[in-house]
C-alpha cells in the first residue's frame, strides 16, 4: 500500500509533468497564431517573389531568401564533408582513443557552447578581414559551417557508432580497406542519421542571426555572387522590427516565412528518422 | 628425436630454422599426418584482452585441404585464437597478440603485412550471420569491388558460381535485388560463406557457424561445409562435438587452465574420439567433463 505522502508527491509529480507539457506546447502554439494572425495578412506570392523596397516595408523578400539559400549551400557544402570525415575518425578509425581525437573532442564540446555573436566577430576577423572576403555571401556561409559543425559532427558520429559491430567487423573480414568500410557500408548505413543531423545543422544555421551580421552583412539587393553581401531571412526579420519604423507587418510574414521553412525541414527530418527505423529492421 | 624423420620439415621447409626449433614443430610431430602441407601454423601464440590472457602459448599447425576443429568449453579463446589467423583482433581495442603465425610462408603479425591482402586470403564466417543490410546481389558488389573487380558481367558470373557453391542460387536467382535480410538464418549463413568464397580465399575461418540456426538449416550449412574440403583449408571452431566427429579430419582441444585457456590436444579426429592420450580429452570427448 502506498503512503498518503507517497500518494500526494505521485499525483503532484503527474500533475507537474502535464502542466509542463501543456505550457510548452502552449508557447509554440501561441507563437505561431501571433505569427500567424499578424503575419498573414502580409504573405502573398508577390510578397514572395518582389525584392524589397523602401528597406523592407513594401515589396517583398525575393532578394533576402536567395542570400539566405546561398548562404545556407556555402555553409553546407564545406560543413558537410569536413564533418562526416571528422565524425568518421571519431567514430573509432583508429584504434585506440589518440590524443589528437581527444582534443578533437573537447574543442568540439568548447565550440557548441560557444555563443553565436562570438562565431561572428571571429567570422568577421578570419573570414572577412584576414582572408579578404569583405561582408560577403561567403564569408557569412564559411562562418556558419563552423558553428554547425560541432553539432553536425556530433549527430554523425552517433550514427557511425550505432551501425552494429558485426558489419564492421564483416566488412574487415572481408578485405575492406578503410576508406571501402567507410563509403561502402558505414555511410548507406548511416545515410538517414546524417540526413537528421544535416537537418539539425540547418535549422540552426537558418535561424542564425548574430553571426551573419558581422560577416554576411545587411545588404538587402539581390546578390550577384558569393561575393556580394546577402541580407539572410533572419537579419531581415531582426532589422525591420527593430531599425524600420512601420516595418512590423513585413517582418511578421518573414518571420512566417522562415518558421514555415523550418517545420518543412523538421517534417523531412521526421520521415528521415521513420525511414531509419524500418531500414534497420531484421527480417 | 622424430624430429629429423618429418619429412616436411627435413629439408628445410617453407620456415626458417628457428622458426623448426619451436614448439610448433614439436606438436606437428607429435600428431600431424606428415605427408600434408601446412597452411597454417601458430607458434607460441598467447592473447590478451587488457591484461587478461585468453589463451596461452598455443603451438599448433592446420593442413591443407583439410577440415579442422576446434572444440572445448565456452571462454576458453576458441574463437580469439581463430582471429588472429586474418588479424581481425586488429579491431578488437585492447587486444594484444604474441608470437608466430604463419599463413602459407607469410608471418602474418608483422608489422609489414597487408592485413587487406591477407583477409582477402583468409576468409572468416561469423555465428551470427551477418550479410550487410543491403541487397542480395550488393552483398557480393561491395567486397568485389574493393577487390578490384568493376566489370559487371564478371561480378555477375562470380556471384552465380559462389551462390551456386553453397546451393543458394536456385532459392535466390529471381530476387538478387532484394534485401539480404529477408532471408531465413541459414540462407544468411550460406549467403555470407557465398560472399567469402567470391573472394577465392585459401582458408576459410568459421566461428560456430551452425549454432545461431535451427537444426535442419544447420544441416543444411554444415553438409555445405564438409563440401569445402581439399579445395580450401577449413578451420571451424564448434560447441558440438559429434558435428566435430561429423565434418572434421583433424581436432584441437582447448581446455581452460590456470584461468587461461591452452591447447591441451591435436590429432586425428578418430585418434582423438577414440584413443585420446590426454586424460581430459577422454573425460570431455566421452561427455564426462566438459
Amino acid at each position: 500500500m502506498m503512503s498518503t505522502s507517497g500518494r500526494v508527491s505521485s499525483v503532484l509529480a503527474g500533475f507537474l509533468i502535464r502542466a509542463s507539457a501543456v505550457i510548452v506546447t502552449g508557447l509554440f502554439l501561441w507563437i505561431l497564431f501571433d505569427l500567424l494572425r499578424q503575419g498573414l495578412g502580409g504573405l502573398s506570392w508577390e510578397f514572395l517573389l518582389a525584392d524589397p523596397v523602401n528597406a523592407g516595408r513594401e515589396g517583398g523578400i525575393r532578394s533576402i531568401w536567395v542570400s539566405t539559400l546561398l548562404i545556407l549551400s556555402v555553409c553546407m557544402a564545406t560543413a558537410v564533408p569536413l564533418g562526416v570525415a571528422a565524425a568518421a575518425y571519431l567514430a573509432g578509425f583508429t584504434r585506440e582513443e589518440s590524443n589528437l581525437a581527444q582534443l578533437l573532442r573537447r574543442s568540439l564540446e568548447v565550440l557548441a557552447a560557444m555563443p553565436s555573436i562570438v562565431f561572428g566577430l571571429f567570422g568577421n576577423a578570419l573570414f572577412s578581414k584576414l582572408f579578404g572576403m569583405g561582408f560577403s555571401i561567403l564569408s557569412g556561409g564559411l562562418t556558419l559551417a563552423c558553428m554547425v559543425l560541432p553539432i553536425l559532427i556530433r549527430v554523425v558520429e552517433e550514427e557511425f557508432r550505432a551501425v552494429p559491430s558485426e558489419f564492421r567487423m564483416g566488412a574487415a573480414a572481408l578485405g575492406l580497406s578503410r576508406a571501402g568500410m567507410l563509403f561502402r557500408v558505414l555511410l548507406p548505413l548511416a545515410l538517414p542519421g546524417i540526413t537528421v543531423g544535416l537537418a539539425l545543422g540547418v535549422g540552426r544555421a537558418l535561424a542564425e542571426t548574430a553571426a551573419l551580421i558581422f560577416t554576411s552583412g545587411y545588404v538587402d539587393r539581390m546578390p550577384g555572387s558569393l561575393f556580394d553581401s546577402g541580407r539572410s531571412l533572419s537579419i531581415h526579420i531582426f532589422d525591420l522590427s527593430m531599425n524600420v519604423p512601420g516595418g512590423d507587418t513585413n517582418a511578421y510574414a518573414s518571420a512566417l516565412v522562415l518558421v514555415g521553412l523550418l517545420l518543412i525541414i523538421n517534417g523531412i527530418t521526421a520521415m528521415a528518422m521513420g525511414k531509419r527505423f524500418t531500414g534497420r529492421k531484421r527480417a | 628425436m622424430i624430429t629429423d624423420s618429418h619429412p616436411s620439415h627435413r629439408n628445410g621447409g617453407p620456415y626458417p630454422e628457428d622458426f623448426l626449433e619451436t614448439p610448433c614443430h614439436a606438436v606437428a610431430s607429435a600428431g600431424h599426418p606428415s605427408d600434408t602441407p601446412s597452411a597454417l601454423c601458430s607458434t607460441n601464440l598467447s592473447l590478451w584482452y587488457g591484461d587478461k590472457p585468453a589463451f596461452q602459448a598455443v603451438s599448433a599447425m592446420v593442413g591443407k585441404g583439410r577440415i579442422t576443429a576446434l572444440v572445448g568449453p565456452s571462454g576458453c579463446g576458441k574463437s580469439s585464437y581463430l582471429m588472429c589467423f586474418n588479424r581481425l583482433t586488429d579491431l578488437i581495442s585492447g587486444c594484444r597478440v604474441t608470437g608466430h603465425i604463419r599463413v602459407g610462408s607469410d608471418d602474418v603479425l608483422d608489422n609489414s603485412t597487408d592485413v587487406v591482402s591477407l583477409r582477402r586470403r583468409v576468409g572468416m564466417i561469423f555465428q551470427k550471420p551477418n550479410p550487410f543490410p543491403f541487397s542480395i546481389r550488393r552483398n557480393f558488389e561491395i567486397p568485389l569491388k574493393e577487390n578490384g573487380i568493376s566489370e559487371r558481367m564478371d561480378i555477375e558470373e562470380i556471384t552465380e558460381a559462389s551462390l551456386r557453391s553453397v546451393g543458394l542460387w536456385n532459392e535466390v536467382k529471381d530476387r538478387l535485388g532484394a534485401s539480404a535480410l529477408n532471408l531465413s538464418g541459414g540462407q544468411q549463413q550460406r549467403l555470407c560463406i557465398a560472399r567469402a568464397l567470391s573472394l577465392k580465399p585459401e582458408v576459410l575461418l568459421l566461428d560456430e557457424p551452425c549454432s545461431a540456426l535451427d537444426p535442419i538449416a544447420g544441416g543444411v550449412v554444415e553438409d555445405m561445409i564438409s563440401g569445402l574440403k581439399e579445395r580450401y583449408t577449413v578451420v571451424i571452431v564448434t560447441h558440438n562435438l559429434a558435428q566435430a566427429r561429423r565434418i572434421a579430419d583433424e581436432v584441437m582441444v582447448f581446455w581452460m587452465r590456470e584461468g587461461c585457456g591452452s591447447l591441451i590436444e591435436q590429432g586425428e579426429t578418430a585418434q582423438i574420439f577414440e584413443a585420446p592420450r590426454d586424460a581430459i580429452t577422454a573425460a570431455y570427448v566421452n561427455g564426462v567433463r566438459g
